[in-house]
């Protein structure tokens, strides 16, 4: 190894630009969740909000404890559950449009919670614990079919793929038969939103996404070869298939937590992982990057949704409206030599 | 020998919708016997119950038919176009197209004429299209099977998010479209037949016409060009007439997943890449699967019955997962 400190100079710069990025990320969702604490309904300044969090302070505590934090919370670490996951799967899958959103990853949670909103009318508590168990399923059986003799990344999107259409088929049928009032919030949670998140779930999340995070972030070097191929990750010292296997079991609780609490909010997933490469580059692994991305989608998205338009929209449909400017824009960076 | 196989396929397959047409004149919560369908036709005695029984079902039966055939050859074309075996106008996101252009209409035009829900879902298909193989050209390599899909699903996606943006806040815009995004052939009328009649002969034609050159197409693309024909032309002319069918039948049935990719696989399996009795027979067949699966869902859904949509979903995707599992991974 050499010791000569100008070769490291490039890198050095690239990793301290990584960090003032990530401060100047975290300032921005800092910035964001303040907001979202203190506008709606009724407005609060920031000290009154202060106040409350402290317990000096009882005006407006109902409101600021019980419904704004837990959502702002709610909204922050699915966000960073969804972003992270869906880089994890658009790296190793070597494809940026091969979301865990797109490719049916989620379909699992959603078939189960929307089967149980419509036809059990269970409380939200159950209803996530199921789709959490379904969610995991699911994924493990897309992953179980598409490895025959060897692991192929096309083969595991195509499985995907099939399997969405075969749950969509069934959620589509579910909805037609079932009664009509209910139907409104099967569409609301198939969209994704932070309406009626309760405190006592979001421990959980807050534990998992821990967790899974911490993982990752210890695989994050076995990762980036992984970006290489399979050859070259063996060659380099990965162990290719636990690493892989790890990964997407992290990203998998991940994402089945998350839908669980929060449902399939679109868009995050795909959209937080190229963002975050974009603002960053690519000189590494871009996890916490993209999990700030998420949160800020997420966050950004909800205050849009309750705030600025005429009707109150779920979270899931200000951020799935981004999915198509995203796929145009792809379309035009084609011009200057972009690629899928 | 692929002469003898394609006659043979092409006996079993008539046999096939014949059984499938009575079986779904027959079958049903009230069922009827063969006399009764012979007194319809014959129009005799048509006063007894069970006579209009059978009148009644003779739509449904006829337009499944034209559907499933129509479905069945635009999955065809569309594979051929793009050397693709996994190309469907479902897969290809083609459908969510057309609802995002039905559902704009039912919103903020309030259509209602069957010729408005065709133009709308034509221009959405047709855009969708052009704008999923853009996406999947990208990069290098063309538009591979695993980029069409993957551009088709993730066109879905997106498309779908803004469908619901329109369809939340109004509900009688929703229970419109939850009844029309779940593909049936159970409402159809003689109007609609009427409507989707002349496009299905038309394009049935015009693609019957083309096999020569679509079996061209099939070598290089410089082969072709050598050998005097009309590439781009060809393309266009086929992906209009598989854009047509898929439309049309889209707009009277909505959207119905996985006939065009089944039906097209299995029979290019069976008798090699002929496109003359590939268009024919993957109509042929398309029209008995579509029919079999209605009669299944009528069995499966009773006393009510389950769309035609989404049996065929429910058997079409595991068909899929199949093929996919078989395929070589190079060729994916």
């Amino acid at each position: 190894m050499t010791t000569e400190p100008s070769i490291f100079i490039g890198i050095q710069k690239r990793r301290r630009q990584y960090v003032s990025t990530l401060c100047l990320l975290l300032l921005v969702l800092c910035a964001l969740a303040c907001l979202n604490l203190t506008i709606g309904e009724k407005n609060y300044s920031i000290y009154q909000v202060l106040h409350v969090l402290t317990g000096t302070s009882q005006e407006g505590a109902y409101l600021i404890t019980r419904l704004r934090l837990p959502r702002t919370l709610a909204a922050i670490l699915s966000g960073i559950a969804f972003g992270v996951a869906g880089n994890i799967f658009q790296t190793l899958l070597r494809n940026p449009l091969a979301s865990p959103d797109i490719i049916g990853v989620s379909t699992g949670s959603t078939v189960a919670a929307v089967y149980c909103i419509l036809f059990l009318n269970l409380s939200r508590g159950i209803v996530s614990v199921i789709s959490v168990f379904a969610g995991i399923l699911v994924a493990f059986c897309i992953y179980r079919i598409s490895y025959t003799d060897r692991f192929s990344a096309n083969r595991l999107i195509l499985v995907g793929i099939g399997m969405q259409a075969f749950f969509n088929a069934l959620i589509n049928w579910m909805i037609l038969k079932a009664a009509e009032y209910d139907v409104p919030t099967a569409m609301r949670w198939m969209t994704g939103n932070l309406n009626g998140i309760v405190t006592d779930s979001l421990p959980l999340l807050f534990l998992v996404v821990i967790f899974s995070l911490t993982c990752i972030l210890l695989l994050r070097h076995g990762m980036q070869s992984l970006t290489l191929g399979d050859e070259y990750a063996i060659i380099l010292g990965v162990r290719v298939r636990i690493v892989r296997a790890a990964l997407i079991l992290c990203s998998v609780m991940l994402i089945a937590f998350a839908t669980a609490i929060t449902g399939p909010i679109s868009s995050i997933a795909f959209l937080s992982g190229p963002i975050a490469t974009k603002i960053c580059g690519k000189s590494q692994a871009n996890i916490l990057s993209s999990a700030l991305v998420g949160a800020l989608l997420v966050l950004g998205g909800d205050f849009i949704g309750q705030n600025l338009l005429f009707t109150r929209y779920p979270v899931g449909v200000i951020t799935g409206l981004l999915g198509a400017p995203y796929l145009i824009y792809l379309l035009i960076q084609n011009q200057k030599g972009g690629r899928i | 020998m692929q002469n003898k196989k394609t006659i043979t396929l092409t006996f079993f397959g008539m046999l096939l919708l014949l059984i499938a047409i009575v079986l779904s004149v027959t079958y049903g919560t009230k069922s009827v016997g063969l006399s009764d369908i012979i007194d319809a036709v014959l129009s005799r005695n048509t006063s007894a119950y069970n006579v209009n029984v059978v009148r009644a079902r003779i739509p449904r039966t006829l337009f499944g038919l034209i559907a499933g055939a129509s479905l069945g050859i635009s999955g065809l074309l569309m594979q051929s176009i793009t050397k693709n075996p996994i190309a469907d106008p479902s897969i290809l996101g083609v459908n969510t197209g057309a609802a995002l252009f039905i559902v704009t209409g039912i919103a903020f035009f309030h259509i209602q004429s069957k010729p408005a829900y065709i133009g709308l879902s034509f221009v959405g298909a047709m855009l969708t299209t052009g704008f999923v193989y853009k996406l999947a050209s990208l990069g290098y390599g063309g538009p591979s099977p695993i980029k069409l899909a993957i551009s088709g699903a993730a066109t879905s996606t997106a498309l779908s998010s803004i469908i619901s943006l329109i369809v939340m806040p109004d509900s009688s815009v929703m229970t419109t479209y939850r009844f029309w995004q779940v593909g049936s052939i159970g409402g159809a009328s003689n109007e609609d037949i009427l409507w989707i009649l002349p496009f299905f002969i038309l394009a049935l034609i015009v693609s019957l016409s083309l096999s020569d050159q679509l079996n061209t197409l099939l070598l290089s693309e410089e082969t072709s060009i050598s050998l005097g024909l009309h590439v781009n032309r060809t393309k266009a002319l086929a992906a209009l007439c598989g854009v047509i069918l898929c439309a049309t039948t889209t707009a009277m049935a909505g959207p119905i997943s996985f006939v065009g990719l089944m039906v097209p696989h299995v029979i290019r399996m069976l008798i090699g890449s002929n496109h003359f009795p590939l268009i024919l027979l993957s109509g042929i067949y398309g029209s008995s699967v579509l029919l079999l699966s209605d009669i299944l869902g009528r069995i499966f859904g009773r006393p009510g019955e389950l769309e035609s949509g989404i049996m065929t979903a429910l058997i079409g995707a595991p068909v899929f997962i199949l093929i996919i599992r078989r395929a070589k991974v190079a060729s994916l």
